[in-house]
């Protein structure tokens, strides 16, 4: 009846799980009290849970991220903690723990931290940076929300029932085969990775056809906001490297449940498969990770250096040769599976040469701040803390590229601490700085800047001293993934890099306060314009929070940085001719349905649940059915009611609320007088 | 209008029969035992890239015309990709089997 899930599955085996365990129920039961007290569930349900709106399920997926960050971020606490004391002693974690934790560490950060967070900002940002009132798929977005919440779910349901996976983040085989892990932890692993896969290539798909079929009249594609650009490179990443991700995992489950020999060493299977395979996904993922972050850092340093970008075409082009030249670079992540010279040597180059479009990247941006009038908010300071740190990552990245350089230090700390000096530099900081810049545009107010600026610098320094002792320790030939360890020499840099981690737990800690100060004084922080840095891109012409279809008449646009161009020519904040209907979509239960079958479905094939697996399978066409068959999924906005919610928003504003803009308009270099045509 | 509709019918029928016929030829070959060695694989390979024309050309409709110029471009590149991903992973495989023996 309930397959291999038994009494046993309850982690009252160990305190350290039972800790664990109840964090997660605790959890639980602490946000359905906090909801039921708030009297919220109505509206939960209605405005968010069902909602098709793309800025609320951006909302929902920044959310869902730093949730997660919190637990990702314990599980790196604790194997700092074990580390640090662990010389000569078991430490306080047992090993096949110690394994649950950095599998389940490197597994979230990638998966429900890392993808979420760059979704959520680009479902927010992207429909109003090309002047489009939704995505093209509103729907499918739901769906997509829901897929990823169904594996994120899981992860998390594997701390209390069952184990987790201890065969690392990328679960090679033999070792995540049935033979050597016979439990049920690689098939979370499994199931996570597949539907969460599933609702990013449906969100890279969306996001595709959204940004080359929703494009406002005049918005070209070399006119794209920077952030838009990275977006849709990635969303190509996501659409085409997913799928290997899907399949390579499909492969491994069907391995372990029925018995195939996809990755087994009999019957023709060839476990080198599998690291070929995940990392066709792997290395094209690491540029979907970064690339929007690169747009972030993009659209920041032009609004805080108040210049345009330089070099916006270079930067153009360097992102789509990025999207192009990651997919040639994969097997560096395996140069000592023991391919040839010739094989090796080439990717070691194509490797190499991905660094050239990423250094003409850093060197637009400092161009970009060079004369700038330089503002230092705390997302221009997360961006300049990103330039210093994530060069750093890059030099050792062209170290570890040479092949027989990475015969000494691959699967050694330093190459853990090169990836995580490029993604935390290169990706979260960006995606903090996304933070602190749309925060107003996405909820109405902007967050403190105090402690943005204090999360900023617990967290640079966290960063450093966590990391550059595992180079050191790198090159003294310490592995990654030591539960304890024999060298006396290793423990003071541990012990540094543990204090590291404990600094980061301030940079989180202040990221928390910043939210919870800035909505206790979100009144007095409240963005009335719209365009709170005085922004250059469409996004910053749509009130805070923007209204559901976002902007009432279509913009029309003449010049990249379009709403800098509108306010300097005084066409922002005017009252249109007319207004006309607004046809919306409605809101919907199936995709929040499809996502709790998605893990109902997970969950039963992880314990072999087989009625169940059945069950929800059927259940889900039915979901499908029955939205295919509903003919009625739009209505009207009528015009009247976008004219006084309009009406309301311009009456708020004063010219006092406005931006100077006469020191923006272009003046002639030798007159000094404003060029003719330009106001 | 009646007459597009006609054509459309036409080119979903001609499209379906070209399918079930490069479905069935590798499954007749296997299935018979009327090939053997690395033949099989090749006329496999060949069935399954004419295959995926026939869906593009018969029912999707893609055609150098009046595609749109974007939608082209996507499928140039997956073409590229597939090409990378295929190409390479059989250049890596066929490698290091060749350092094994």
């Amino acid at each position: 009846m309930l397959g291999r899930l038994t009494i046993e599955a309850l982690p009252f085996y160990s305190w350290v799980a039972m800790g664990g365990a109840a964090v997660t129920v605790g959890g639980g039961i602490a946000v359905f009290l906090l909801i039921t007290w708030l009297r919220a569930w109505k509206v939960l349900w209605t405005d968010w849970l069902t909602s098709v709106d793309h800025k609320k399920i951006g909302i929902m997926y920044v959310v869902l991220a730093l949730v997660m960050l919190v637990r990702g971020f314990v599980d790196a606490l604790m194997m700092r903690a074990q580390q640090a004391f662990s010389l000569n002693t078991e430490g306080y974690l047992p090993p096949e723990h110690f394994e649950q934790i950095f599998s389940s560490h490197g597994t979230i950060m990638i998966f429900f931290v890392a993808m979420p967070f760059l979704t959520g900002l680009i479902n927010i940002i992207v429909p109003q940076q090309i002047g489009a009132r939704d995505v093209a798929f509103p729907f499918l977005n739901s769906v997509s929300l829901w897929m990823t919440a169904a594996g994120a779910g899981l992860v998390l349901i594997s701390l209390v029932v069952g184990k987790f996976s201890q065969a690392g983040w990328t679960g090679y085989p033999p070792y995540s085969g049935v033979e050597y892990s016979p439990g049920v932890g690689v098939d979370y692993w499994l199931w996570a990775l597949i539907t969460s896969g599933v609702g990013s290539t449906l969100s890279g798909i969306n996001f595709i056809v959204t940004i080359v079929k929703n494009r406002c009249p005049g918005m070209t594609f070399m006119r794209m906001p920077m952030f838009t650009w990275t977006s849709l490179c990635a969303s190509i990443l996501i659409a085409f490297a997913f799928p290997a991700l899907t399949v390579v995992a499909g492969q491994l489950m069907l391995d372990r449940t029925l018995g195939f020999h996809f990755f087994t060493n009999g019957d023709g299977g060839n476990m080198m498969m599998f690291a070929n395979l995940l990392w066709i996904w792997g290395h094209p993922e690491v540029y979907i990770l970064v690339l929007p972050a690169f747009g972030i850092f993009s659209e920041v340093v032009a609004t805080f250096s108040r210049k345009r970008l330089f070099g916006y075409t270079s930067l153009v082009y360097a992102t789509a040769c990025i999207a192009l030249l990651s997919f040639t670079v994969w097997l560096h992540h395996f140069f000592t599976m023991g391919s040839s010279a010739d094989v090796n040597a080439i990717f070691g180059i194509a490797t190499m040469i991905i660094a050239v479009p990423t250094g003409v990247k850093i060197f637009d941006w400092l161009f970009t701040m060079y004369k700038g009038r330089i503002e230092f908010h705390p997302s221009m300071v997360y961006t300049i803390g990103f330039m210093v740190t994530f060069v750093i990552g890059g030099v050792t990245g062209v170290l570890l590229a040479i092949p027989p350089a990475d015969y000494l230090m691959h699967n050694s700390t330093f190459l853990v601490a090169h990836f995580h000096n490029m993604l935390i530099p290169g990706a979260l900081f960006g995606y903090f700085a996304g933070l602190n810049y749309w925060f107003p545009k996405a909820l109405g107010f902007k967050l403190d800047t105090k402690w943005g600026i204090r999360s900023f610098w617990c967290w640079i320094i966290g960063f450093y001293l966590a990391f550059m002792p595992l180079y050191v320790l790198g090159f003294k030939g310490m592995s990654r993934r030591m539960e304890h360890y024999a060298d006396p020499s290793w423990q003071p840099y541990l012990i540094v890099a543990g204090i590291g981690a404990l600094f980061v737990l301030c940079g989180i800690a202040c990221i928390a306060i910043q939210l919870y100060v800035s909505a206790k004084t979100w009144g007095s922080a409240r963005d009335i314009t719209g365009d709170p840095w005085n922004g250059r891109t469409l996004e910053w012409a749509t009130s805070s929070p923007p209204a559901a279809y976002n902007f009432a008449v279509l913009p029309e646009v003449t010049d990249i940085d379009a709403f800098h161009d509108m306010k300097i020519l005084g066409q922002a904040y005017q009252t249109p001719q007319h207004y006309e209907d607004i046809v919306m979509p409605k809101n919907t239960w199936v995709g929040l349905a499809l996502g709790a079958l998605a893990f109902g479905l997970g969950f039963a094939f992880v314990w072999h649940i087989w009625w169940l697996v059945a069950l929800c399978f059927v259940l889900s066409l039915v979901c499908v059915a029955i939205r295919a068959s509903d003919d009625n999924s739009d209505f009207v906005l009528p015009a009247a009611e976008v004219a006084r919610i309009e009406r309301e928003r311009l009456a708020e504003i004063s010219p006092a609320d406005l931006h100077d803009m006469r020191d923006f308009v272009p003046r002639g270099v030798a007159s000094g007088a404003p060029l003719t045509g330009t106001v | 209008m009646n007459h597009s509709a006609d054509r459309s019918q036409s080119t979903y029928l001609t499209g379906f029969v070209l399918a079930v016929l490069l479905t069935a030829i590798p499954f007749a070959l296997v299935w018979g035992g009327l090939l053997v060695g690395p033949a099989v694989y090749a006329v496999i390979a060949v069935a399954a890239v004419l295959q995926v024309i026939v869906h593009l050309v018969f029912f999707l409709h893609i055609d150098l015309k009046s595609t749109p110029v974007e939608n082209l471009f996507f499928l140039v590149f997956a073409a590229v990709l597939i090409f990378i991903m295929v190409g390479g992973s059989l250049w890596i495989m066929m490698d290091l089997h060749h350092r094994m023996q």
